[in-house]
């Protein structure tokens, strides 16, 4: 059980001298009051999620998951991620090499342009391809006399969802190749290796945890994206439903069985995705140049001149 | 003309690559968004976002915003410094949960918080006698900004905490200092610019929220709609003028908080260097 006691995020720090530490009564207080806090705001819904989808035991809880509607829910949504992750896979990896491999000008300014979806409601990532592809937008009034749907059918949803993952995988890449540096593939093209073999025997091999990680979570941020996806879906069951959109219908409902059985599903990727980081980390720390690897927040944070200057 | 250092092959394909795709799938769609409001006439524009609806919209989420990034740094802070600092069964755990907000789709967020914190729920049942009413209140809004808003604070604060040096809290307690003394004088000054940015990138984060919010919030127009919502409203009414105005507002306010947030980051840095 050492995994659960050791910190794989960062170095544990070790024990300290009583001078620099706090009276054990105030060690206890302050962390009473941090499980209270997470207990309250982070463990208690999630595990209200998982007890409120076998609240009436598991009969009505497969009979929700086996609903036609709930089914094609689930088609759609992996449809969706099916087109985005792989997408913003290739992206990812362009712009990491891109941004690890060079010094040019503009390269910040490309890195805070990358960022910007995260800093974009979610609400208005959907609005802006109402306002391209809407029936009042650009190219809403051309697409409809070719009589293609973008808005209200599932191009618009998946567009939306590769807007919102559009940062994570470039992040997440990035961050393993600039701790990886240059060295080895600058050793491989001395020796004659092409761009390909490069990439595809020295680069590829080293940062494939991460690589793996960013896919990850960017497959968790598209399944369960909601705010944008409602506002170009159109809400048509059986059609336009992802998983996040259905939940809402039978929660509003009062459909709580279904909506939690639902939420349920989602809710064990998202777990998934958290053990997998801890897994991951600790495989890569296994490895010679261990990096633990950020999550988005952390290497916004690590771009940032703070966490730099004071780390270093 | 593009200089550029660095001698591994591929530099045109990815730039080539990299700009294309950034510019159709994020500027261009960005950029309707601006065109559009320039498109609009000033009058109705200024209606869209100074209707009384929209006023309280905009109280609402900045007050609750605010209000959830100043738990998120004070709760925030202690959690990152037991999971620093203290080892206690069940750490880790804590650790990796940090991220869930992160993971967990936020309309399941959205219902579970409801969940527990309605009349009847786990936690709401005993607030209720107290006349607290969490769900379908502002008091709910700010529980689920504060809800998505955690990891960001205890990211930020973390790697500082654990990267400060024990031999100035050592040369603090030789020379007669207690430990909140300390840690007023040296560690949290070593902290705040850290906390300052994690605070600022949950309120950033927090603006924007929609999905976890509609679920707890009730939605009642001028009392617990947030801007998010209003937008949807609008387009629901099919008001693409007035969705777009209010937009615009919305993403002129979190590119403003974002770059506050750079300027906090080249304080800190002087600040540290000095």
């Amino acid at each position: 059980m050492s995994g659960i006691v050791g910190h794989l995020g960062g170095p544990a720090q070790g024990p300290r001298g009583e001078a620099t530490n706090e009276a054990p009564w105030v060690r206890f207080l302050l962390i009473a009051v941090a499980l209270a806090f997470l207990g309250l705001v982070l463990v208690l819904p999630l595990a209200v999620v998982f007890g409120s989808a076998f609240a009436k035991g598991l009969g009505p809880f497969f009979e929700a998951l086996s609903d036609s509607y709930t089914f094609s829910a689930i088609k759609l949504t992996l449809l969706v991620a099916a087109v985005a992750v792989p997408t913003n896979l290739v992206f990812g990896l362009g712009a990491a090499w891109l941004l690890a491999k060079y010094k040019f000008w503009g390269r910040s300014v490309l890195i805070t342009l990358i960022d910007l979806p995260f800093s974009v409601s979610p609400v208005i990532s959907g609005l802006i391809f109402v306002l391209l592809f809407g029936a009042h937008g650009w190219f809403g009034p051309a697409l409809a006399a070719q009589d293609i749907k973008v808005i209200f059918a599932v191009p618009g949803i998946v567009l939306a969802t590769c807007f919102i993952t559009f940062p994570i995988v470039a992040r997440e890449v990035l961050a393993v190749m600039e701790a990886q540096g240059s060295d080895e593939e600058e050793a491989a093209l001395t020796l004659g290796a092409s761009g390909w073999q490069i990439l595809t025997r020295i680069t590829l091999p080293n940062i494939k945890w991460g690589v793996l990680y960013g896919v990850i979570l960017c497959n968790a941020r598209a399944m369960g994206e909601f705010g944008a996806v409602s506002v170009v879906s159109g809400h048509i069951r059986g059609e336009t439903n992802t998983m996040p959109l259905h939940v809402e219908i039978l929660y509003n409902e009062y459909n709580f069985v279904g909506a939690f059985a639902v939420s349920s599903l989602l809710a064990l990727l998202a777990l998934f995705t958290l053990l997998l980081k801890k897994g991951l980390e600790l495989l890569s720390q296994r490895a010679p140049k261990s990096e633990p690897l950020p999550t988005p927040v952390e290497t916004i944070v690590a771009e940032t001149p703070v966490t730099q200057v004071i780390t270093s | 003309m593009l200089k550029k250092s660095g001698v591994l092959p591929g530099f045109g394909l990815t730039l080539g690559y990299t700009v294309t795709y950034l510019g159709l799938l994020v500027l261009l769609p960005l950029s309707a968004l601006f065109i559009k409001t320039s498109g609009l006439d000033l009058d109705g524009f200024v209606s869209a976002v100074t209707s009384e609806r929209a006023l309280a919209a905009y109280k609402l989420t900045f007050t609750a915003s605010l209000g959830a990034a100043a738990v998120n740094a004070f709760f925030g802070l202690i959690v990152a410094w037991v999971l620093v600092r203290y080892s206690f069964p069940g750490r880790s755990i804590c650790d990796g949960l940090v991220d869930l907000p992160f993971a967990l789709p936020t309309a399941v967020a959205g219902i579970a918080l409801t969940t527990v914190y309605a009349q009847s729920g786990a936690v709401g049942q005993y607030l209720e006698p107290l006349g607290i009413k969490v769900a379908f209140s502002e008091l709910g809004v700010m529980t689920a900004l504060t809800f998505i808003g955690i990891p960001f604070v205890v990211r930020t604060v973390q790697p500082v905490l654990e990267e400060l040096d024990n031999d100035v809290e050592e040369a603090a307690a030789v020379l007669g200092a207690g430990r909140w003394y300390t840690f007023r004088r040296v560690i949290f000054p070593a902290v705040l610019p850290a906390l300052l940015t994690g605070f600022a990138l949950a309120f950033a984060r927090a603006l924007g929220e929609y999905g976890s919010v509609v679920f707890i919030s009730g939605n009642m127009p001028l009392k617990t709609e947030i801007v998010p919502l209003l937008i949807v409203t609008k387009l629901e009414q099919y008001d693409y003028a007035g969705a777009t105005a209010l937009a615009t507002v919305m993403l002129t306010a979190s590119f403003l908080v974002l770059f506050a947030v750079n300027l906090l980051q080249r304080w800190a840095r002087r600040s540290v260097l000095s």
